[in-house]
């Protein structure tokens, strides 16, 4: 297999499913291997990606391509370049180092399984929405974040916050993704691909199209949405009620950082105008100032870190919507730097709420003690996040700084200013972090049971790792994230960077001067806040972006449920009504807006026979008698009747002897079951419409039945071209029979009639699940007071019953053999002997009939019903023994002794999967109501 | 004037259509069946009526030079049989729904309870 895929499978695949299976269990033993087959997956993954790193880092690109729908367009492409391995290598390098710690960190009660499983899928969705070619693809593997990252952080799944933050990240971001969706069609339809290696290459097409400025708010607000930028950012402090390792791993180094990873992967195609540079970059600007000042006056520890993720993201949006090739360096660097110390930062919060039972900053302090290790590690981190030199943090900040101050943006002087306010910002809750949790006295009001020392070895070497890692890289940044960088800007940018050097020193410049404000600023403004104006004393204010989203959800939710309580009252009377008048309406609408009403066409009329006058006239007469006199409801049934007649008649006149003998049989067992039914039901209904309400039905009525009557004089008056003639003309060659409806019904159509016969089955096993076990009190006396009696059937009807028997059984087998030639077939057999066997039960009363049958009260036609299908279905699939598709037919004319040359298909056979299913479902349905009154009678 | 089959299809589908509409409205659950039913043979005829009107000339191939549209007729066979399986259907979901609510008004309570 590709290798490409692979990296993407061995998650999606493997990975889920072992952890799926080995956490079933939540035992230490399991817990631990689970842990181990999500590290080992991981760990295969990331040696996969380091494999083929050095091909990338030599400038490939690797592009693997199958098709998967290429009628829309649709392949499944897989592409490897600077931008997608540096991506890549965060999610396997920062997920190993999760699956590491979270085994440490989850409670022994807490899922093992489900944990590993969650992640892994994560995992996989990750490294589809980066490694994707084509941009459908890469939506898929976007909404499947967005639903990975719902459910872990909804993984606590009994508390109410998680319920609520997972609830809402994914209403944001899977929204987003919608709108997002949107974009990438139009995208699609104006560079005409939806493969992004052509698509990059035809930025001059996409940004010139009148369509661009439209497709690219679209796309940008899936990216704002998924990386938290402002004013989306809401969701983000809201998913830290997430457990700590998937915070650390989702809400800081991979899913925020797809929004980022999307403007740097479609950059070459939308980037670059000035509309493009506005619109980015002063979003991104005003995320990194704002997103930072609110950092500072969070108290709990992860929403202080969650602020300060939208304030990096803010800073990286900036960066990527200027224009400057150097910013695109700064960008991708600062990526790898924010995954790195954030991370630690993160799993360093977990640390300390697992050791002190709280991550209020108002409570914890003095912790250096307690836990120097901790304390260390996070205290590199922090200077990171900071912009401390020596620390990697530093270097992405002076080139952020030296960008904002060159930018060409039309906020002029604002920029640098805000920039640099976001690094006093920055520095602030930096120095508060470090400052309230490690020095500031001791610790108040920690549980009793919490004695805070540092965490086992598996805890800690994460956050070691990654601490060393920001020293590592912050003295030698060209030796360690130097080549990575240098490809993924390649990338981004679609062309090599100009010269550059990654290095800590640049002299005395103005990003230094700006660096050294912030620093001492950020110093200040903490002291004096913590001194002065009592920071830890601070109360949140009320409006905020959550409050926002939460009443607009609230009132949306209020909105629609007075718009349903509006339409549907619970009155199927009434939603009854209102959907013929919606029709009526509907029907309308065209002909309203013609200039003149249509007339009747000019196709030559048949004259109607005198007796057609007579069915015609006695149809009327029928509908009317109904309608006047429904309460009486027996009476109903017959005149029901008599309407279904007419239709049989009307069947037989117009040249369609397979519908009439259809309906016909089908006459006869409905009108069994209506009565069956009628029996166990009020004999009569009560008059109790208003004569406004009748007006109303009326009206409603007329209209319908004019507009139809209208609609097929029209369409009758007309001549018509059909499809039916290639039938006709291949029914002999092509089907081996005749009769041109019953070739068209098991053979070129055999496959509605599959599905048709399904519904049958399902309608029928509907039946018996609904009055399964039922057992309904039948009156003892008629309306007019007299008792039923139940005596034993009159022997004249049980002889009779006996002799049709057999018969009816020929004329079927009869009426089934020549279906495919004349009038018969499938249906209407099935129908002949339902009808037959119908006799057998009123003759021989329920129990007899069904001992005969092996009934079961009705359960056993079950069985029939499914041998039927099968029978049906395996016909299809005989097919592909002989490598043809599904239900394709095949006939002969094998001559038999005795009976002579005999016209076969292997459709009849199919035909008898009818037939069977027919019966089955037929006697299915009156068997279950008639076992409904079976007892209590007497 | 002579009358055209046509016309008697036309005035028929109409007629069934409207009767069906007005006992689909009535508040039992009776007529309601018996409306959705006779609505059912409304829609078949006029699907049926699609391929147009022919007389003596069934699909049969080698019946002759002209003959009816089949393709129609084929739709119509399975909708009558699955008609036929709605109808029971609706009937025994009616019956149930007698049995659970004590009434046979559609909504499951008798008018001002």
């Amino acid at each position: 297999m590709n290798p490409l895929a692979t990296i993407v499978l061995l998650p999606l695949l493997a990975g889920t499913l072992l952890c799926f299976g080995l956490g079933r269990d939540n035992s230490p033993a399991r817990r631990t291997l689970t842990a181990l087959a999500a590290g080992g997956v991981t760990v295969a993954a990331l040696a996969l990606l380091l494999s083929l790193a050095p091909q990338i880092l030599a400038g490939q690109t690797l592009i693997a391509h199958t098709d998967w729908v290429p009628s829309l367009g649709l392949s499944i492409g897989w592409r490897l370049d600077g931008l997608a391995l540096l991506f890549a290598l965060l999610i396997t390098g920062i997920g190993l180092l999760i699956v590491i710690y979270a085994h440490f960190y989850l409670a022994a009660s807490d899922p093992a399984g489900k944990f590993y499983t969650l992640l892994m899928l994560f995992m996989a969705a990750m490294l589809g929405v980066v490694m994707s070619d084509n941009i459908m693809l890469l939506v898929v593997f976007w909404e499947l974040t967005s639903v990975s990252s719902f459910l872990l952080v909804g993984y606590w799944g009994h508390k109410e916050e998680a319920r609520a933050g997972a609830r809402m990240a994914l209403a944001v971001t899977g929204g987003g993704g919608l709108v997002m969706l949107a974009g990438f069609v139009l995208l699609g339809q104006v560079a005409g691909t939806y493969e992004l290696s052509e698509l990059l290459t035809r930025g001059d097409i996409i940004k010139a199209d009148p369509l661009y400025p439209l497709l690219l708010g679209l796309i940008l607000v899936g990216c704002f949405t998924k990386s938290a930028q402002v004013p989306f950012h809401f969701w983000l402090p809201e998913a830290m009620a997430a457990p700590t390792p998937v915070s650390a791993y989702l809400h800081s180094a991979t899913m925020v950082k797809a929004g980022v990873f999307l403007l740097a992967r479609l950059y070459p195609a939308l980037g670059g105008t000035d509309l493009f540079e506005g619109v980015v970059a002063s979003f991104g600007l005003a995320t990194v100032a704002f997103a930072a000042w609110v950092a500072i006056f969070k108290h709990d520890m992860k929403a202080l870190l969650a602020y300060s993720t939208v304030s990096h993201l803010g800073f990286i949006t900036f960066l990527i919507g200027l224009g400057s090739p150097l910013s695109a360096v700064a960008a991708v660097f600062h990526i790898l730097n924010h995954a790195t110390f954030k991370a630690a930062l993160f799993m360093s919060a977990g640390i300390i709420d697992h050791e002190t039972g709280t991550r209020d900053l108002r409570r914890l302090g003095g912790l250096y003690r307690l836990m120097p290790w901790t304390a260390t590690f996070a205290m590199t981190a922090a200077a990171a996040m900071a912009g401390i030199p020596l620390f990697n943090g530093f270097l992405s900040k002076e080139m952020f700084f030296h960008e904002a101050a060159e930018s060409t943006l039309p906020w002029g002087v604002a920029v640098p200013v805000i920039a640099t306010l976001a690094g006093i910002f920055s520095m602030a809750y930096s120095v508060r972090l470090v400052h309230a949790t490690f020095f500031n006295g001791a610790p108040k009001d920690l549980p009793p049971d919490a004695h805070p020392h540092d965490p086992p070895i598996g805890m800690l070497a994460p956050v070691a790792l990654l601490a060393v890692l920001c020293v590592v890289v912050g003295v030698l940044p060209a030796v360690t994230y130097g080549p990575l960088v240098q490809v993924a800007a390649s990338a981004l940018l679609g062309t090599a960077p100009p010269e550059y050097h990654l290095a800590i020193w640049h002299g005395f410049n103005l990003p230094l001067l700006m660096s050294a404000i912030a620093v001492a600023g950020g110093l200040a403004l903490y002291f004096t806040l913590q001194k002065s104006f009592g920071l830890p004393g601070y109360t949140p204010q009320r409006w905020s972006g959550k409050a926002s989203f939460t009443c607009l959800t609230d009132s949306l939710f209020a909105f629609s449920g007075r718009l349903t309580d509006r339409i549907e009252n619970g009155s199927l009377q009434r939603s009854l009504a209102l959907m013929v008048l919606l029709v009526l309406v509907l029907a309308m609408a065209p002909f309203s807006a013609a200039d003149r009403l249509p007339e009747a066409g000019s196709r030559t009329l048949l004259d109607a026979p005198p007796l057609a006058i007579v069915v015609w006239a006695l149809l009327l007469a029928a509908g009317a008698a109904l309608v006047w006199t429904h309460h009486a409801r027996f009476q109903a049934v017959v005149l029901t009747g008599v309407v279904g007649m007419v239709t049989a008649l009307t069947f037989v006149a117009l040249s369609a002897p397979d519908l009439a003998l259809t309906q016909l049989s089908v006459e006869v067992v409905s009108t069994v079951l209506l009565l069956m039914g009628l029996a166990l039901l009020p004999q009569t209904s009560p008059r109790e419409s208003t004569s406004l309400r009748y007006g109303r039905d009326a009206a409603l009525a007329l209209a319908a039945g004019g507009g139809v009557a209208a609609l097929a004089w029209l369409m009758l008056t007309r001549d018509h071209a059909s499809i039916s003639w290639f039938f006709l003309d291949n029914t002999l060659p092509g089907g081996g029979g005749t009769n041109a409806v019953n070739v068209i019904l098991v053979d070129f159509r055999g496959y509605d009639t599959f599905g048709e016969i399904t519904v049958l089955g399902i309608a029928a096993l509907g039946a018996l699940a609904l009055l399964d076990g039922l057992r309904v009190k039948r009156p003892t006396v008629d309306t007019a007071g007299r008792a039923w009696t139940f005596e034993q059937q009159p022997l004249l009807l049980r002889v009779a019953a006996r002799i049709v028997l057999p018969l009816a059984l020929v004329v079927s087998a009869y009426i089934f053999w020549r279906g495919h030639n004349l009038p018969g077939g499938g249906f209407i057999a099935g129908l002949v002997t339902a009808v037959a066997l119908v006799l057998q039960f009123m003759a021989l009363g329920q129990a007899r009939a069904e001992s005969v049958l092996h009934g079961a009260a009705g359960r056993r036609f079950s069985r029939w019903i499914g041998s039927g299908l099968a029978i049906a279905g395996l016909t299809g699939v005989a097919a592909f023994v002989f490598g043809k598709p599904f239900l394709t037919s095949a006939h002969g004319h094998p001559t038999v002794a005795v009976l002579g040359e005999l016209p076969l298909a292997s459709a009849a056979v199919f035909d008898l999967g009818v037939y069977i299913t027919v019966v089955g479902a037929t006697l299915l349905m009156l068997s279950v109501l008639g076992a409904a009154s079976k007892e209590n009678h007497g | 004037m002579n009358v055209s089959m046509e016309f008697l299809v036309a005035s028929g589908i109409g007629w069934v259509t409207a009767c069906g509409v007005f006992l689909m409205l009535r508040g039992r659950s009776f007529p309601v069946v018996l409306g959705l039913t006779l609505i059912g043979y409304a829609v078949n005829v006029f699907i049926f009526a699609m391929g147009r009107l022919w007389t003596s000339a069934p699909p049969i191939i080698g019946n002759g030079e002209v003959i009816a549209d089949p393709l129609p007729q084929a739709l119509v066979l399975t909708a009558i049989v699955i008609g036929f399986a709605t109808t029971g259907f609706v009937i025994e979901l009616a019956l149930r729904s007698h049995h659970e609510s004590g009434t046979d008004q559609v909504d499951g309570k008798e008018p001002g309870a």
